[in-house]
């Protein structure tokens, strides 16, 4: 393991060795490599294979831009090799490969590419009829890179919110001029790299003949913003997409911090771009700057004898790097008629380098395998796309290209941001970005390093005007200084395998291709051909494929456009965009008695609550034992859970008696009203009970699952209506238990002795506050399971002490607590319905039988218009009770009502009642099935038909002579 | 091999004619006997079945951008009969059965994909609501179970079976769940429309809608106006903006419905799996590729533009499905625009305005009924306006008389 000398390395420790495996092969690196620069380090190019191909593919931007290193890092499929860091002791795998990532068998769907022209699926496999189900299955084994492990573990991750003045997303040279210049003047300034080092292209690239510039102006800018006290610096962190209004999601380490930014300027640089040729994917042939990182970076030698390609000036100062370093330079293949720069061109020949203007690389050729390049065929250019007949051939290891650059507009386009191309610079631009949203530097077309600094400044500036600090009027527009982009780099072979998209293995001809089949909108290109779908998500792909199409549909560039950047920027772990998972779950103030009591629990909501107490396997008999001890002693049920709202002021009875369907202008201090919630369309959504405390504040309940939504509709109806009542959510703030049974009243004269709880002192539908054990309650007497009972609801944080006063005082009346299903069984057999379960989305009162609890005089309530048209139609359905004999099989809730081949209903609730001594149900059945006695047929599960018959309701005490004792 | 990878490999040049899929861009005719509004699936499935069934050729569809690129584009794929109503299960059911030979029938493959799909139920409101679905679903011909946790463990054996402290109690297991290559239905549509005489006009925006005495007469575009002697409005996502242009109001609020993809990893999952508790369904494509989707957005809106908000909670409860998956890389993220309306069914047949045909309200459910939807619209077309019985309790007019056909529960995050 051989590395350049310093100061190339800027990132690696040599200090600090480390060792690590590939492919089951020991390698060498240093603390600060990537695993792709170790790797390569040690010689090893070839990193992965092709998705479709599986060509052998080696580092091609060593930026973490590209598909080409994706490895499996233990439990991780798709790790960027040339972004993680190489660690000690790492086991590191190759993906997608059939047999060794060497030898792989499937790279022989390489030389069969030419019977798998593009979209050829689209024709094949599915004839004769059915063939395709055996062909899919074949296919879908082939799909996919990385394995996921199926068991691993989420790990810890989490988020973190920052707020700056600005945000600066990149630190290359726009990216710190930029930020200096905000800090300066007062603002609060966050830096956001990917790289571990800021200063972006200073850090790798070379900017003059002598090379020093880069280093001198990096220390000079970085050292500054490093002093800065309002510059805070975020490295190896990418800020991962632009949501509106300046919402930046930055990720870094395990953390995702969600950035709200008053001003943005994105410094995010340029992506190099590559020259299609035939062969250009080899390993050994990559970016111009995926070589600079490297020995710059890495102080790894990219190769020992390189060929430059280039379109612009760039190029040179690349093949004097290499120089500088050691590498033998073949030559360099200048794609235009002449360079740019005299001086820098002349510096190149002066070491003795040969340079062939106005040629191109027209194939790379392969060692056996593919696996290196070993050489290229360069050829003179005689036009557009097209080289002369016969080449040279210069043997290389080493093939450094760039065809110009494109901006790395992902961000700026989510934002709404558009490209432009402009045909002299061969470039996309970007213009109409929203407010307070900022480019600079190269992402700006800007590409001369005199000019970027000064249009990071400009930026600034403009930034900092919005903000009022700034010390003078905007600057104005910089201007760009030079040409980086040669117009056509595309060199189409014969023989294909001139990669326009490394991640789906794309050819030139097969994007042209597509056009030709009729695909012209590049969006279908993209559909049809699945260019720019890849894990690079057209990072590369995007410019020749827009030249492409053009030309092939006889539009321009910026007709034809690019796809949609959509976010994320970079591919992000779930992990990181799910951080800590909060889920509520919500436990009642007596829930840890009900675990001592054996309860089974069950969710209602985000809430836990007793289903019934016992084991899950005695449900029946839980429920039946339960129901029966409420009916004849007394039973207590946490009803904690169930919703509570308090409305207070002067409207409060006018906001209640316009939301919900009864009358409640009137309803008496004292007093509880059964209120129901209608919907626009007249549908039935919630229920509860209305207690008036005095005359300007009620307490109103709302069914466990529905509280969200009644409080939600109460708000939004009042922000329309106005009027004066303050509304808010008392659930949480409220322990209640339900005391029902003949000796529910014995047992609570023993705890509340500051309420007359004599049928003519508290009588039933009547309210009351005083204490219960010494906690000050409320006590409403309400009858949902149809006994004499006391629901009585006392500040939360006395919950349990009142669960367990209860308890004592009825332990001689042999007091038992029932649960949820319980309560079920008591309120089917009384035939009052639970909205949401024996309602649905259409079930309006007349079908409920609730008409008593619709006003017939007041003009408006929320749906009264539609529950007065609904109900002066005629009626398809209605919920009726029904019962079958002990031994019939049950019919279960969801269960069909037939009515000759139609389905006329279903049933909604169904219980065994011991109480009745028959099967009891709720269901809907068509019109024609109401009266009572008739028999409807209900199918049950195995398709088995029964037949019910209808009663009138309640099932149980028909008159309600029980809960008024 | 296929005997059509041989054919395609020995011919030299690239094997195919040129346009052998999409015509090339023609001028606009001044008049067209039918002119349908949106390029999408619905719109190329309709004039695909007014040519092929009723010889109906002189007709034009419009699409304002590219062939299939609102909401064809963007959803997920989903091809599913399990719904509620009888109405509702009646319809899908016979989209469903036409899926399956679209391949074949348009001699390009749309990749269809019966996986079932496997709905998790995490309380005992929504088994009962599943066992309701199953048994509708029964008695029309479905294959659909309500199904327990064993028998869930066994299809789907890296499922979390207490995903964010809600047990799975059960599943409604819908064998004839499917999935299939969007884009390539909304092709194959335009491949045979086009191929019968239909035009398509990519790039072509109905600005306007010309009524005249309470009847259509024709459009205006971005590229000049058209007579024509009825329309058919096909564009989900704006649905009410272009009955606005006729002259209309539609019972519809519009909200966007967000979905994202991860790179590709090796095949693992073969059912698509959801969860409407959970807001969140999870499916692995043909790439490799898992595609996950959620509920629509909690507040209108006409614009595909992507939340934070929404892919941190969709995320977060893939991961409590599927706990491995936070190693998983999220690649993309992207919005559609839905036409909800009050039932979660859609709209079809007549308007207000006379030869001015509806296809809208399809919220989030748009895709999987494609086939259906667009032979009968063709029929509704070509009979000049008899409402076929299929679709005859979609019609607009159901929400004046309180007729809607509820959908609520089987939609949501289903989709």
């Amino acid at each position: 393991m051989t590395r350049l000398n310093a100061p190339m390395g800027l990132l690696i420790d040599r200090d600090q060795p480390l060792a690590f495996n590939f492919d089951g092969k020991p390698y060498q690196g240093f603390k600060g490599d990537s695993i792709a620069s170790a790797l390569a380090g040690n010689g090893r190019w070839l990193l992965s294979r092709s998705f479709k191909y599986h060509r052998p593919r080696g580092p091609l931007t060593m930026a973490g831009q590209d598909a080409n290193t994706l490895i499996q890092l233990g439990k991780e499929p798709n790790v960027l090799a040339d972004r993680e860091l190489a660690e000690n002791g790492i086991d590191v795998q190759g993906q997608n490969y059939n047999g060794s990532l060497d030898g792989d068998r499937d790279a022989i769907l390489g030389h069969f590419s030419r019977f798998m022209p593009v979209g050829f699926y689209y024709r094949c496999f599915f004839k004769p009829m059915g063939v395709w189900d055996k062909w899919e299955g074949l296919i879908r084994e082939k799909a996919g890179l990385g394995v996921l492990d199926l068991e691993f573990e989420p790990e810890y991750y989490d988020k973190a919110y920052l707020f700056h003045d600005v945000v600066v997303v990149g630190s290359g040279p726009a990216g710190l001029s930029a930020a200096l210049k905000a800090a300066d003047a007062g603002a609060s300034v966050l830096l956001v790299e990917e790289q571990p080092i800021l200063g972006g292209s200073l850090t790798y690239n070379r900017f003059d003949v002598a090379g020093s510039q880069a280093d001198n102006l990096r220390a000079d800018l970085v050292g500054r913003v490093e002093q800065h006290k309002n510059i805070e610096v975020l490295t190896r962190a990418a800020c991962n997409g632009w949501f509106a209004d300046n919402y930046l999601p930055v990720i870094q380490g395990k953390r995702m911090y969600k950035v709200r930014a008053t001003e943005c300027i994105v410094a995010s640089g340029s992506f190099e771009q590559h020259v299609v040729f035939r062969n250009n994917d080899l390993p050994g042939v990559m970016m111009s700057s995926a070589a600079s990182r490297l020995m710059k970076h890495y102080a790894v030698k990219p190769g020992n004898r390189a060929v430059v390609l280039t379109g612009n000036d760039d190029g040179y100062l690349t093949a004097l790097e290499l120089l500088d370093q050691g590498v033998q330079v073949a030559a360099v293949v200048d794609m235009r008629p002449a360079p740019e720069s005299e001086q820098i061109a002349s510096a190149v020949l002066s070491r003795g380098v040969q340079v062939l203007s106005g040629h191109t690389v027209y194939e790379a050729l392969p060692t056996k395998g593919n696996k290196h390049v070993r050489a290229v065929d360069v050829r003179a250019i005689t036009g557009r796309g097209e080289v002369a007949s016969k080449g040279e051939t210069f043997d290389c290891d080493l093939l450094c290209m760039s065809a110009g650059y494109m901006p790395v507009y992902q961000l700026l386009c989510q934002a709404g941001g558009q490209l432009k191309y402009d045909d002299d610079a061969a470039e996309f631009s970007l213009s109409k970005l929203p407010a307070q949203l900022r480019i600079a530097g190269s992402v700006n077309g800007i590409h001369s390093l005199e000019a970027v600094l000064a249009d990071g400044e400009r930026a600034a500036q403009q930034a900092l005007q919005t903000l009022g600090l700034a010390d003078g009027a905007a600057p104005a527009a910089v201007s760009c200084g030079r040409k980086v982009n040669f117009e056509w780099p595309i060199f189409s072979h014969p023989k294909g395998k001139d990669f326009v998209d490394f991640d789906e293995d794309l050819q030139a001809k097969d994007i042209v291709n597509a056009t030709r089949l009729g695909y012209r909108d590049v969006q279908l290109v993209k559909r049809f051909s699945t260019v720019g779908m890849g894990p690079s998500q057209g990072r590369h792909s995007a410019l020749p494929t827009a030249r492409l199409v053009a030309n092939a549909t006889d539009r321009t560039v910026t007709e034809t456009g690019v796809t949609t950047a959509r976010p994320p920027f970079s591919p992000e772990k779930l992990a990181h965009v799910a951080g800590r998972i909060f889920d509520p779950y919500r436990r009642t103030a007596m829930h840890h008695r009900h675990n001592e009591l054996g309860a089974k629990m069950m969710p209602a909501g985000n809430w836990q609550r007793p289903a019934f107490y016992g084991k899950a396997e005695q449900r029946d008999a839980c429920m039946q034992a339960e129901s029966q001890h409420v009916r004849n002693k007394v039973g207590v049920i946490d009803v904690s859970t169930l919703g509570g709202i308090e409305l207070r002021g002067p409207d409060a009875a006018e906001f209640m008696n316009r939301i919900y369907t009864f009358a409640f202008l009137k309803q008496p201090v004292g007093k509880t009203r059964y209120a129901v919630l209608t919907n626009e369309h007249g549908v039935v959504i919630d229920d509860g009970v209305s207690c008036r405390l005095a005359d300007e504040h009620f307490y109103v309940t709302a069914t466990t699952s529905g509280v969200e939504r009644v409080y939600r509709e109460m708000m939004k109806w009042n922000a329309q209506w106005r009027l004066d009542v303050d509304i808010t959510n008392v659930t949480s703030a409220f322990a209640a238990v339900n005391l029902a049974g003949p000796d529910s009243r014995k047992v609570l004269e023993k705890l509340a002795t500051d309420v007359d709880l004599s049928p003519e002192g508290f009588p039933y539908l009547a309210y009351r506050e005083g204490h219960v054990a010494g906690i000050p309650s409320r006590l409403l007497r309400v009858g949902f399971v149809g006994e004499l009972g006391y629901e009585i609801h006392v500040p939360a944080h006395f919950g349990e002490a009142l669960w367990d006063a209860l308890m004592a005082a009825g332990e001689e009346f042999d007091i038992r607590p029932f649960g949820v299903e319980t309560q079920r069984l008591l309120r089917l057999e009384k035939g009052h319905i639970i909205v949401s379960q024996d309602t649905d989305g259409m079930s309006h009162p007349g079908e409920l039988a609730l008409e008593w609890a619709i006003s017939r005089k007041k003009p408006f309530f929320v749906g009264r218009r539609s529950v007065d048209i609904v109900m002066a139609q005629p009626q398809t359905r209605k919920l009726v009770g029904f019962t079958l004999p002990e031994g019939t099989k049950k019919p279960e809730e969801g269960h069909l009502v037939l009515e000759g081949d139609n389905i006329s209903g279903n049933v909604t609730s169904c219980e065994f009642s011991p109480a009745v001594g028959a099967i009891i149900g709720l269901a809907y059945v068509g019109i024609n099935q109401i009266e009572a006695g008739s028999q409807f047929p209900i199918r049950v599960d195995g398709g088995q038909m029964v037949q019910a018959t209808v009663v009138d309701l309640p099932f149980f005490d028909p008159d309600n002579a029980r809960q008024a004792l | 091999m296929p005997f059509s990878l041989l054919k395609y490999g020995l011919k030299n040049d690239y094997p195919f004619e040129r346009d052998a899929d999409l015509p090339a861009p023609t001028e606009l005719k001044p008049s067209y006997d039918v002119v349908i509004i949106g390029g999408g699936g619905h719109g190329v499935a309709t004039a695909y079945y007014l040519a092929k069934y009723h010889g109906i050729t002189n007709v034009a569809v419009l699409e304002k951008g590219y062939l299939g690129g609102g909401n064809t584009a963007r959803n997920t794929a989903v091809i599913r009969s399990n719904y509620l109503t009888s109405e509702g299960v009646k319809f899908y059911s016979e989209s469903v059965k036409m899926f399956k030979e679209l391949s074949n029938e348009f001699d390009f493959n749309i990749m269809y994909s019966q996986r079932g799909q496997l709905t998790l139920a995490h309380t005992d409101a929504t088994v009962r609501a599943f066992r309701q679905r199953a048994e509708v679903n029964k008695h029309f011909g479905g294959n659909t179970e309500l199904i327990g946790p064993q028998e869930i463990k066994e299809l789907v054996p890296t499922l979390n079976m207490n995903p964010a402290h809600m047990p799975v109690l059960a599943g409604l297991w819908h064998m004839d769940g499917a999935t299939a290559r969007h884009d390539a239905v909304a092709w194959g549509y335009a491949k045979g429309a086009t191929q019968r005489g239909v035009e398509l006009h990519q790039l072509t925006e109905v600005t306007d809608v010309i009524v005249e005495n309470g009847k259509v007469t024709g459009v205006k575009t971005n590229r000049g106006t058209v007579q024509c002697g009825c329309a058919i409005q096909a564009v989900a996502g704006h649905s009410s903006l272009m009955a606005a242009k006729a002259g209309f109001r539609m019972p519809i609020t519009t909200y966007p419905l967000q979905a994202m993809v991860t790179q590709p990893v090796k095949p693992f999952l073969d059912p698509l799996v959801s969860s409407s508790a959970l807001h969140c369904y999870v499916q692995q494509t043909g790439r490799g590729e898992i595609v996950f989707g959620g509920g629509s957005d909690p507040y209108p809106l006409y614009n595909t533009r992507s939340t934070l908000e929404l892919k941190e909670s969709l995320l977060a409860h893939a991961i409590e499905m599927f706990p491995f998956m936070a190693n998983l890389r999220l690649m993309r993220q992207w919005a559609g625009i839905t036409d909800m309306t009050s039932d979660y069914s859609p709209i079809m047949g007549l308007s207000p305005v006379e030869n001015y045909y509806l296809d809208a309200g399809w919220g989030t459910w748009g895709f999987k009924s494609t086939p259906i939807c667009g032979k009968t619209m063709a029929e509704l077309v070509a009979s000049g306006g008899k409402v076929p019985e299929l679709i005859a309790p979609f019609a607009m007019d159901r929400f004046d008389v309180f007729r809607q056909v509820n959908e609520m529960g089987a939609t949501a995050a289903s989709h």
